[in-house]
């Protein structure tokens, strides 16, 4: 075998597929499916009065009207329950979720009063134009300062708004701050954001009735838990349900959340009308009715030292959750726990208040609450640098934690309910190489240099923490056939991963065999049942360290039938190039050697020859007469599962730096550079690294700069589309300079830290120290357009005309 | 209320079809539904994404803003028709591969079909031209990053025989070394 495929940046195996168009997408199935689509309220807050379908009957094509009702009337199933609170927590006392379809109230904007199923989609929304819906309004509830003054409530039942409240605290914070010699206080505002896969979702549903069974597809990230939840909701055996993930166009966090109304009730009505039925979202629908993120007020309080060293650190958020919480409180715990990044804060107070609004769900986006937790600690170092006129890398430094502290307890409670411990990283390294990246000592003249010619540059540097890779499993099986294929399967999904490369990557080296001989498949429950799902940079780590795990129980299997056929003992055999061989034993030659293909057959005992290779494992070819063909502790076919269950989560880290450039007259913000160290542990495949990192730095250009969803004060969704909604095109991308640290994690077989969502995370953080620099203005609220900036020159200009005033009056 | 039928003659990817479609009934749509040509994507239906685009008498279009109607007689390049003539990979699909110039694939077709045409019009852009060639596509994976190498890559492709361009080493990279 030509060395370890673990590291190296090959070529994508899924990419000839998808650049030539022979992906399959959700779209790109069911062409024979009826289409569904939805009457979706027009209103943040208001009661279904009636609702008129008189008009929507004579449509050419229409199959089927449903409303809540008709889910109410349906006692064989559970579809008129609530959907389920998917992450239950204590401190979320007041947990609510919708109903697939509009019970009595809408709480937001896109939420779905009718389901309607025709011939085609077009027809589908004929019917939905013409159904006539009438409503009583209510006050809605629109942003965190709404929620919090509590006037009024998107609940009834939940007067003051506040859907879970949650306190962390390590020492003495507030006594701490008061003790320190330095003080200061931040208010900071982090507004909502959205993943935006290029995909929006989709459901196709197929119901065989004479098998009664169903095969859903979905655009998901957890293909194994949609398919309990539509055994629990639909009263099917799960046995007779399998879920698929197709060729999925994006997920970035927002796929996560199921069953999404429609990955109910697409299903349900393909029971009901005994078709196939799809529905496939459009942008629209993905902007008012899917989920949203990031919106938080923070407001900081730290007390330091001299030296700029953190004494005390004591944190009060408010997290706009939408109108219900099906994914818990995840993101705020997320945040609150993230926050402390590299550091040693000294005492740590944090506390969380997460609140209801009559606006769309929020739920996690790539990043998850750390870039408002970035944000948060990097503008409050920023800010400790300033008020001491010292370096912001030097403030970091001295409040790094050290590697000679790993692991390191922050004796918190993180997002998998597991304490909150550091596994690995060297922050002082990581930080080392970025300078050098960036030329951090080097700026100020270059800075010097610009000013002298009228331009306006600025530095910033951010750092992070990243919990990656949590529990509670991932599973894997592999199977090596008896052409010598290698079936690789795990249940988590993939949204552009390149999961097919990677974990092939993993299992080829396992078991040594070529690359060519494994074929992986991810999201398909036909192939494996047990999963989580991809969320939290989870995929490499878990699912990855499951493949080895599984690979090397097949290896051992092959080593033991091969060393009883070779007579020889298993400890003196290796695997290399697909063929089990004694070690030492040249390649090719007679005797002492048997091919992995060989060994697949001779795993399990037949009866029955089916080709010319299995009359091998025929009764009368082999077999030791004096036990059983299959030994009690063994079972038949070369093949394992195994699953990887970790401790607790392994922590990557990473800083970025970034130079930007503000246009005097236009106040438009340009990057000049953008530096990323990443430290993920060993890189499986390094140019899927990059790629992740490149991706990631664009949502968090995108977060920072241009992103923004809007609601008005009647929680009407203002810029609903892409026209509206300012992705960043390659224009507005800096080339991204990249760095990596690989410190192992000890925690897991492979020494890997997750690295998907590493590249969003201090986006706004970064770039909002730049700006800082480039203005000598104080960046506290993210996203900044040149409209914003140009406000803030104004503001900064009449601070400085009344000082100026104020100063002359008292002369 | 039965909608009218439109006879319309379109060629795809070098094969000619008579469709019957209603008036109404979007370019992208027919494509993918009513000829099974699903490389084509939809990101937007409101033509900003760039994912829909297809080649219309060598012109770079929204599929997703053109009726079928409105291109009756039109020669259509898919990202299926910028496979090489053996059915292998064409330039620009291969540079996107070796340049790990797409993640989750769902934009792109478009941009192949962009880059394409693009390459027809200026065959040896500098990086900062290739940058500028897919300004009109939206990716929320690669960051683009990897896109404007695929151009570059496919320039090379496309044109083995020239030289290549003098690039822009750095690119946007402007700040001390």
């Amino acid at each position: 075998m030509s060395g370890r495929l673990f590291g190296e940046p090959i070529a994508r195996r899924e990419d000839p597929r998808l650049v030539s168009g022979a992906g399959r997408y959700l779209d790109d199935l069911g062409p024979d499916a009826l289409a569904a689509a939805f009457v979706r309220c027009p209103h943040a807050h208001a009661r279904v009065v009636d609702i008129d379908v008189t008009d929507a009957l004579d449509v050419d094509g229409l199959v089927a009207l449903y409303t809540y009702e008709d889910l109410a009337a349906d006692d064989a199933t559970r579809v008129a329950e609530p959907l389920p609170l998917l992450i239950p927590h204590p401190a979320l006392t007041e947990p609510r979720t919708g109903y697939p379809l509009v019970k009595d109230v809408a709480k937001h904007v896109g939420e779905p009063i009718v389901m309607v199923v025709a011939t085609d989609r077009y027809v589908a929304e004929d019917v939905c134009e013409r159904i006539r819906v009438e409503y009583e309004f209510l006050p809605p509830v629109v942003g965190v300062d709404a929620a919090r003054d509590a006037a009024r409530a998107v609940h009834d039942d939940v007067p003051d708004n506040v859907a879970a409240h949650l306190v962390q605290e390590v020492g003495d914070a507030r006594a701490a701050i008061a003790a320190a010699p330095h003080t200061l206080e931040l208010d900071l505002e982090i507004e909502r954001s959205a993943s935006m896969p290029m995909e929006g979702k989709g459901v196709y549903a197929r119901w065989d009735a004479a098998d009664a069974s169903l095969r859903v597809y979905s655009s998901t990230q957890t293909t194994t838990s949609v398919r309990f939840a539509l055994a629990a909701k639909l009263n099917i055996p799960v046995d007779r349900i399998e879920v698929i993930a197709p060729d999925v166009g994006g997920g970035f966090g927002v796929k996560i959340v199921h069953p999404w109304p429609e990955e109910v009730l697409v299903p349900w009505a393909a029971i009901r009308l005994g078709r196939e039925v799809k529905w496939v979202e459009d942008r629209r629908e993905h902007f008012i009715s899917s989920a949203h993120e990031r919106g938080q007020l923070q407001h900081i309080r730290v007390g330091f030292d001299d030296d700029g060293r953190l004494l005390g650190l004591d944190v009060e958020f408010w997290h706009d959750n939408g109108a219900y919480t099906p994914y818990g409180i995840i993101i705020p715990i997320i945040t609150s726990t993230q926050l402390l990044g590299p550091y040693k804060p000294g005492a740590y107070r944090v506390e969380f208040h997460s609140l209801y609004t009559n606006t769309v769900i929020v739920t996690p986006y790539r990043g998850a609450g750390r870039p408002q937790a970035a944000f948060a600690m990097e503008r409050t170092i920023d800010a400790i640098a300033a008020n001491l006129r010292l370096d912001r890398a030097e403030v970091r430094e001295r409040n790094f934690i050290q590697p000679h502290e790993m692991p390191y307890d922050h004796q918190l409670t993180f997002q998998d309910g597991r304490p909150l411990i550091y596994d690995s990283g060297d922050f002082p390294a990581s930080l080392e190489k970025l300078k050098k990246l960036v030329d951090w000592e080097g700026f100020p003249a270059y800075r010097d240099a610009a000013r002298a010619e009228g331009r306006r540059i600025g530095i910033g540097l951010a750092c992070y923490v990243e919990g990656t890779g949590v529990g509670p499993y991932e599973g894997a099986h592999i199977r090596v056939e008896t052409s010598g294929k290698v079936v690789v399967s795990t249940g988590l999904t993939t949204q552009g991963q390149g999961h097919e490369t990677v974990f092939a990557q993993i299992a080829a080296d396992e078991l040594g065999v070529p690359l060519d001989a494994v074929s992986v498949t991810t999201g398909d429950t036909r192939r494996f049942k047990y999963a989580v799902g991809t969320f939290a940079s989870r995929a490499a780590v878990m699912s990855g360290n499951a493949v080895a795990l599984t690979a090397r129980k097949v290896r051992a299997k092959a080593l033991r039938i091969a060393a009883d056929a070779l007579e020889v003992d298993a400890g003196d055999l290796e695997i290399a190039d697909g063929t089990v061989r004694v070690k030492g034993h040249p390649p090719g030659a007679a005797g002492g050697e048997i091919p992995l293909r060989t060994v697949a057959v001779l795993s399990n005992p037949l009866r029955y020859a089916f080709d010319e290779e299995s009359k091998r494992a025929t009764q009368f070819a082999v077999g030791d007469a004096s036990g059983p063909p299959v030994a009690e502790d063994d079972e038949p076919g070369l093949e394992a599962t195994d699953y990887y269950s970790p401790m607790q989560a392994t922590f990557a880290n990473g800083m970025h730096a970034a130079i930007v450039e503000t246009d005097p007259e236009t106040a438009e913000i340009t990057i000049l550079r953008y530096c990323v160290v990443h430290d993920c542990g060993p890189m499986i495949n390094p140019r899927i690294v990059e790629g992740q990192i490149h991706g990631g730095v664009a949502q968090g250009v995108g977060g920072a700069l241009y992103e923004r969803i809007v609601y008005d004060e009647n929680g009407q969704l203002l810029n609903a589309s892409y026209m509206d909604f300012l992705m960043p095109y390659a224009s507005e991308v800096p080339t991204i300079e990249t760095d990596h640290l690989e410190t192992p994690s000890p925690l897991n077989p492979l020494g890997i830290k997750g690295l998907g969502e590493a590249g969003v995370i201090p986006g706004s953080a970064v770039l909002a120290s730049a700006i800082e620099d480039a203005e000598g203005i104080r960046i506290t609220r993210m996203p900044i357009s040149p409209s914003d900036l140009h406000h803030l020159r104004l503001d900064r200009a009449r601070q400085e005309h009344d000082s100026t005033a104020e100063r002359g009056a008292a002369e | 209320m039965t909608e009218t039928l439109h006879a319309t003659r379109l060629v795809v990817n070098g094969v000619a079809h008579t469709l019957h479609v209603p008036a109404r009934r979007l370019l992208a749509d027919a494509l993918r539904h009513d000829l099974g040509l699903t490389g084509t994507h939809l990101g937007c239906e409101h033509g900003v994404c760039g994912a829909c685009t297809v080649l219309v008498d060598g012109e770079p279009m929204r599929s997703c803003l053109m009726f079928a109607v409105s291109a009756d007689g039109a020669e259509i390049t898919t990202t299926e028709g910028c496979r090489a003539p053996d059915g292998g990979l064409g330039p620009v699909q291969q540079a996107f591969t070796e340049c790990h110039g797409l993640q989750c694939g769902f934009c792109t077709p478009g941009f192949v079909t962009t880059i394409t045409a693009y390459l027809r019009e200026n065959p040896l852009p500098t990086e900062a031209e290739a940058r500028e060639a897919i300004g009109g596509n939206l990716c929320r994976c690669t960051g683009y990053q990897n896109i404007v190498k695929s151009v570059l890559r496919a320039a090379e492709l496309v044109a083995p025989e020239a030289a290549v361009a003098p690039q822009a080493g750095g690119g946007l990279s402007e700040g001390p070394r």
